[in-house]
């Protein structure tokens, strides 16, 4: 895992001042079916290799971030915060 | 060539070179019975299963590394059976069961030992939970006692049972847990296996899954394509890359736990220990060496090595424990992959192709369940229905409702 996270708010900071949540997968609205909700809250790609992940940066500024990271080399290639329009998430 | 005392004796006196390797390095045949991805602890124990219950022996394991390279070489060597709820225990409790008898059935010194597994408590909560699962246990016939925080104090008179924030309260024993050699688990059943005629085909990764009419026709492999009539995954850590060539998705994300090892020391610690604040486990190997982790890292990673948050963690875990380990250095430390499943339980299912078996999501418990996960999955694999301690660990639980959360932490593997 890459030490050092670049915050888009506040630049290089140590990964332990974030708290990682898991998968940055887009909700599906209430009235999608149970397949869909099935699919987002239990089924993983686990992908080894490029993954999008939530992360807060708990003892910064607090926002929540996604972190673009390799699973395997844990190179960390983008971060932006999570509710930056500019960049839909797919 | 079985193993004995006699065979000690006679292969001395011949100068011991009349030794054979345990197994054979078969070529692949073109076609198998059953494949078996993932030569490790799981995927070597279902083949000898297959072999020795269930007479099914036109059998190949495809290990892509070699034996014991994977997460059978890189846990720390617990077993046990307190587990909580009914779907997990009479599983655990079976496996217990077929570790007791394991050396002298598969012929293997595996130092199988006994050595009890104490669980500690720190506050009146944890104390009425422990005490609620040893009586869960009892009721499912399995051994547990509660003992007071004197009896510990007898029987580990070094932990630090008056730190402040988390004193030691009691803690939940259970004398038939302990801790078992895992290389030789690997190296055992795999030898029994062979000797049953199962081929063991090492440095051969799977890179994908031929399909012939909704039916699995065989693999394809770095060593060419093998044809097979059942296709069984027991590839813990890479399952759901292995299940991705058949255009599956599962309830599993790959995370990283490390353990650790000392410098060797007199007998200190006879016993396993878990710390209840956080997680940390600790006993000692008969090397000498203290063997100890904690939790998962809590990030997805195919990397086999950890991150140094959590080294530092783990370390003062345990010197809150035992204040004693503050002048013991580290030998060794290193990281396995896990499977993590979404309520921290196992699965040992069918999947929708007819012919494809899954066997996944050990989360930090594969090791305990190497024997009865073989034998549950070869049960599957041979009688096309689940063995009966293991019914429960089906993969369609999550879409039906019926998940086994011992934690009660949610779909949140890095909490498991």
């Amino acid at each position: 895992m890459a030490s050092l996270v670049p915050c888009p708010h506040c630049g290089l900071r140590p990964k332990e001042e974030f708290t990682i949540k898991g998968a940055a997968l887009p909700r599906p609205s209430p009235d999608a079916g149970a397949d869909a909700w099935l699919d987002h809250v239990y089924l993983r790609d686990n992908p080894r290799g490029a993954l999008d992940e939530f992360w807060h940066h708990t003892s910064g500024c607090r926002r929540w971030l996604i972190v673009s990271r390799d699973t395997f080399s844990h190179e960390i290639s983008a971060c932006r915060d999570a509710a930056d329009p500019a960049k839909e998430r797919s | 060539m079985r193993y004995s005392a006699l065979s000690i004796l006679m292969n001395g006196l011949r100068g011991n070179r009349s030794w054979k390797p345990a197994w054979r390095e078969p070529e692949p045949k073109a076609h198998y019975d059953v494949i078996i991805v993932g030569g490790g602890g799981h995927g070597l124990a279902t083949a000898y299963y297959l072999a020795r219950e269930f007479g099914i022996t036109n059998v190949a394991v495809l290990e892509k590394g070699y034996l014991g390279s994977g997460n059978v070489g890189r846990n720390t060597t617990i077993i046990r059976s307190n587990y909580l709820l009914p779907g997990n225990n009479p599983f655990y409790e079976l496996s217990l069961k077929l570790w007791e008898g394991l050396e002298q059935d598969f012929n293997f010194n595996a130092m199988v030992s006994q050595r009890g597994v104490l669980n500690l408590c720190h506050s009146d909560g944890q104390r009425d939970a422990f005490i609620r699962r040893g009586n869960a246990m009892r009721l499912h016939g399995v051994d547990a006692e509660f003992l007071d925080r004197e009896a510990i104090r007898r029987m580990l008179p070094f932990l630090g049972f008056d730190n402040a924030r988390f004193p030691i309260m009691g803690g939940l024993l259970q004398r038939r847990g302990g801790t078992v050699r895992h290389d030789a688990v690997a190296w055992g059943f795999a030898r029994g296996a062979d000797m049953r005629g199962v081929d063991i085909i090492q440095n051969c990764e799977v890179t994908g899954i031929r399909q012939e009419g909704g039916r699995v026709t065989g693999v394809e492999t770095s060593r060419g394509f093998i044809a097979c009539n059942k296709l069984a995954l027991a590839a813990a850590g890479n399952s759901s890359r292995v299940a991705a060539m058949a255009g599956m998705k599962l309830p599993i994300e790959s995370h990283v736990l490390q353990a650790f090892v000392s410098e060797g020391l007199k007998p200190y610690i006879d016993c396993v220990v878990t710390f209840g604040v956080g997680h940390f486990y600790i006993s000692q190997s008969d090397k000498g060496g203290l063997v100890f982790g904690g939790d998962i890292d809590g990030y997805n990673s195919y990397a086999q090595r950890g991150n140094l948050a959590m080294v530092e963690h783990v370390i003062e875990a345990g010197k809150t424990m035992i204040p004693g380990l503050s002048r013991v250095r580290v030998l060794r430390s290193w990281g396995g992959i896990m499977d993590m499943s979404m309520d921290g339980s196992p699965i040992i299912d069918r999947t929708h192709i007819d012919n494809l078996y899954l066997n996944a999501g050990w989360c930090y418990g594969g090791f305990k369940a190497t024997p009865a996960s073989g034998f549950c999955f070869a049960h599957l694999l041979a009688r096309g229905a689940p063995q009966e301690t293991a019914a429960a660990f089906r993969l369609d639980r999550f879409a039906r409702g019926y998940l086994i959360d011992e934690d009660g932490s949610g779909a949140q593997p890095n909490l498991h």
